[in-house]
């Protein structure tokens, strides 16, 4: 890891006559990615836990809902999704700004994955947990929200590191609706001035960067919601 | 016996792993066709001296010599340097080994288990391959299994088959890693049977590790006793289980006997 | 295509037009085997270098298995479409003019290849080191114990997840509609933006890669029970 980070300042360093040049108009469109990548991991935790929930223990109306929206959202691909949602509702009066179409149409995608993830972490969670909540004569709402899903949520954080990955590599798409982000600029530059090394390769660090940055936080953030639990040999 | 060098030679071997010293200075020559059997208490670095021989672990100190010949080592400039590649195959095409685990390759029938390396590594035809091994496994008694998985084997065919697929290779020395550990008390006898067939019709330096006392009493030319990574005690098998000289030996043996 | 024009002023009211759906099937027929051909050539290209690279990864010399590391993490962590990109406006410089198609496949190719390493990479790991041992013994070379029984019995159990791969890959083809390959999503963006509507080509287009997943996620967990009923033997 420390080889890749090592590996990516000497790219950066190589581009170095275009890095001062290009790095500002970069950074704005870093910027963009950054606000999609964190309200579209909002949007994709809300999501996925109304889905999974709903799938698991609605009634069946609700059930064949989450199951169409996870079934359809994962069988077709996010940039299909952001161009249905930017050229298509429009036809039946839903005018979006591309930010919004982002924000939905990748929150939803990756809420879509993420709703398995939440599926598998509470069932992981053992029975007896469920068996001591309903020994103390809890509700299986009660149960489920003080109990269950708090110990879920911690066996969720790695799965949805990965998600939240891939949610910020997809922000890439959104440079197809004419949204400003990283990718955006990277073309806009690269049209103007034809300088693809120097252009792709920063982009292509900074994607790196952000992600590394990403994945260690959601590390921490682990390691901050498992304490207290104990994991692991006794002895 | 034409030559007076032996068949193996331990000069001085060590063997670390970290602060844990497995073999001490291990000093150990093995004649000609001479049939040696390693007893002793786990962790004595019976099984290292065979995984060493088989160039399976590194030596971390002394050399290992093979016919004469140097085998972790090669001889460069009149000095001993650590052996290459090259080097390492050559002169470990002489050792064939069985183990506790049998190790067959599961997705391939006994036949072809018996001819792949034969094929890949000897240059024999196909068919040269494929009528050597059916000799070999008509000679541990599974001729009519040749076409058989190793799922499809009990325990003891599937180690009669790794002894086959072994001396395809037609090596001067086998070694037997505790060869009927992993077997059913059942199935133990026609493994060890295999092998004392191979001892008498077979010119075969023959070197194993076992826990099967009675078998080592009876088959071995000499039986070494190891303790912490060295030769406690050493002799023919008379010497050794009948007449112990050592007090650890004696031990060994006593708690062995109890067990059993 | 010039008549749709009219066609979009007289059905601009209406939800779903029936007629112009028919009108356009042959033209995304026609693209949608541009995408399958992407898909198939793409996936043999990231087959082939993900075991070369798992294989690359596994070598005992530092000098070629770290790059091999290094290579497959950066292109899994960075975006497919600024790959693509990359691709495709960097050979001009080197005097190679890529035509989309080729650049965007080859693209397609590279990501997914890393992806498919990972997938190898676990398939020989869950090989137990006493095979390598066995063959060690029987003095087999390293190409011969890769090929005959390191290879054989890692492979089977991965195909699934190649599988998964395959379907990803295939659901990705629309990206390269930013190069201007006249796969699905590029043929349904022109066929809206000549007719002023765009429901109903996105939509079949979406309809199509949702059949297409279901029906191939399908077919994945067939392959999986079968190959379950066959590594009986292995």
């Amino acid at each position: 890891m420390a080889i890749l980070l090592a590996f990516a300042a000497g790219v950066v360093l190589a581009s170095y006559a275009g890095f001062r040049e290009f790095l500002p108009g970069l950074i704005e469109g870093a910027w963009v990615t950054v606000q999609i990548t964190v309200l579209g991991a909002m949007l994709a935790v809300v999501a996925a836990l109304i889905a999974a929930l709903a799938k698991m223990y609605g009634p069946w109306p609700l059930r064949w809902l989450a199951i169409a929206y996870i079934e359809i959202f994962r069988g077709t691909s996010a940039l299909v999704q952001l161009f249905w949602l930017f050229f298509v509702l429009p036809h039946f009066g839903i005018v979006l700004e591309p930010l919004t179409v982002a924000v939905l149409g990748l929150g939803l995608n990756v809420g879509a994955y993420g709703a398995e993830v939440v599926r598998g972490a509470i069932q992981a969670v053992p029975r007896g947990q469920w068996e001591a909540s309903t020994a103390l004569n809890m509700s299986r709402a009660s149960a489920l929200s003080r109990i269950i899903l708090p110990q879920a949520l911690v066996a969720m954080i790695p799965p949805w590191g990965n998600l939240f990955v891939e949610l910020l590599k997809a922000t890439a798409l959104v440079s197809l609706i004419t949204l400003g982000d990283l990718a955006f600029r990277a073309q806009q530059m690269n049209q103007t001035t034809l300088r693809t090394v120097d252009i792709f390769s920063i982009v292509l660090v900074i994607y790196l960067c952000l992600a590394l940055v990403l994945s260690q936080s959601m590390r921490a953030l682990e390691r901050w919601a498992a304490r207290g639990i104990a994991r692991g040999r006794v002895a | 016996m034409t030559d007076n060098a032996p068949m193996v030679r331990f000069d001085g071997v060590r063997k670390t792993y970290g602060p844990l010293t497995v073999l001490d200075e291990l000093c150990l020559d093995i004649a000609r066709n001479e049939k040696v059997a390693m007893i002793g208490p786990s962790g004595s670095g019976k099984t290292t001296v065979l995984r060493m021989l088989m160039t399976l672990e590194r030596i971390d100190g002394g050399v290992i010599y093979v016919e004469g010949e140097p085998l972790t080592h090669m001889e460069r400039n009149g000095k001993l340097v650590p052996a290459d590649q090259r080097h390492l195959r050559r002169v470990r095409a002489k050792i064939g080994m069985v183990f506790q685990q049998f190790n067959l390759f599961p997705h391939m029938s006994a036949m072809r288990n018996c001819m792949e390396a034969p094929i890949r590594v000897l240059g024999l035809s196909r068919k040269d391959a494929e009528a050597r091994a059916a000799e070999l496994l008509e000679m541990v008694g599974l001729g009519d299994k040749k076409d058989h998985y190793p799922s499809q084997l009990s325990g003891g065919q599937q180690q009669r088959v790794a002894i086959a697929r072994a001396l395809a290779m037609r090596p001067k020395v086998m070694l037997f890693d505790e060869v009927t550990s992993a077997l059913d008390p059942e199935l133990v006898g026609e493994v060890l049977n295999v092998i004392r067939k191979l001892g008498t019709e077979h010119n075969l330096t023959m070197l194993m590790v076992t826990h099967q006392m009675g078998f080592a009493k009876e088959f071995a030319d000499r039986v070494c006793f190891f303790y912490k990574g060295r030769i406690a005690e050493e002799g023919p098998p008379q010497q050794i289980f009948v007449q112990p000289r050592e007090e650890r030996t004696r031990q060994f043996l006593r708690a062995v006997l109890e067990a059993g | 295509m010039g008549g749709a024009g009219n066609r979009a002023r007289a059905g601009r009211l209406m939800l779903w037009d029936w007629n112009y759906t028919f009108e356009i099937l042959p033209e995304l027929a026609r693209a949608a085997l541009v995408t399958i051909e992407a898909t198939l050539i793409g996936f043999i290209l990231a087959a082939t270098l993900g075991l070369a690279l798992a294989i690359l990864r596994m070598a005992k010399n530092p000098a070629i298995s770290i790059p091999a590391t290094v290579f497959v993490e950066f292109i899994r962590s960075t975006p497919l479409l600024i790959q693509i990109f990359f691709l495709f406006f960097v050979f001009p410089h080197f005097g190679i003019t890529l035509s989309g198609f080729t650049a965007g496949v080859l693209a397609l190719g590279v990501h997914y290849g890393a992806y498919c390493s990972e997938v190898y990479r676990a398939g020989f790991e869950n090989i137990p080191r006493s095979q390598w041992e066995a063959a060690l013994a029987l003095n087999l070379g390293i190409v011969d114990t890769f090929r005959s029984i390191i290879i054989p019995q890692a492979i089977p159990p991965v195909i699934p997840a190649l599988g998964n791969y395959l379907i990803a890959l295939f659901k990705e083809t629309p990206l390269l509609s930013a190069i201007a390959v006249l796969e699905l999503m590029q043929t349904a963006k022109i066929l809206g933006s000549e007719s002023f509507r765009y429901t109903e080509p996105i939509t079949l287009v979406g309809l199509f890669f949702l059949v297409m997943s279901l029906v191939s996620a399908a077919l994945v967990r067939l392959v999986e029970t079968w190959l379950g009923r066959v590594g009986r033997r292995v």
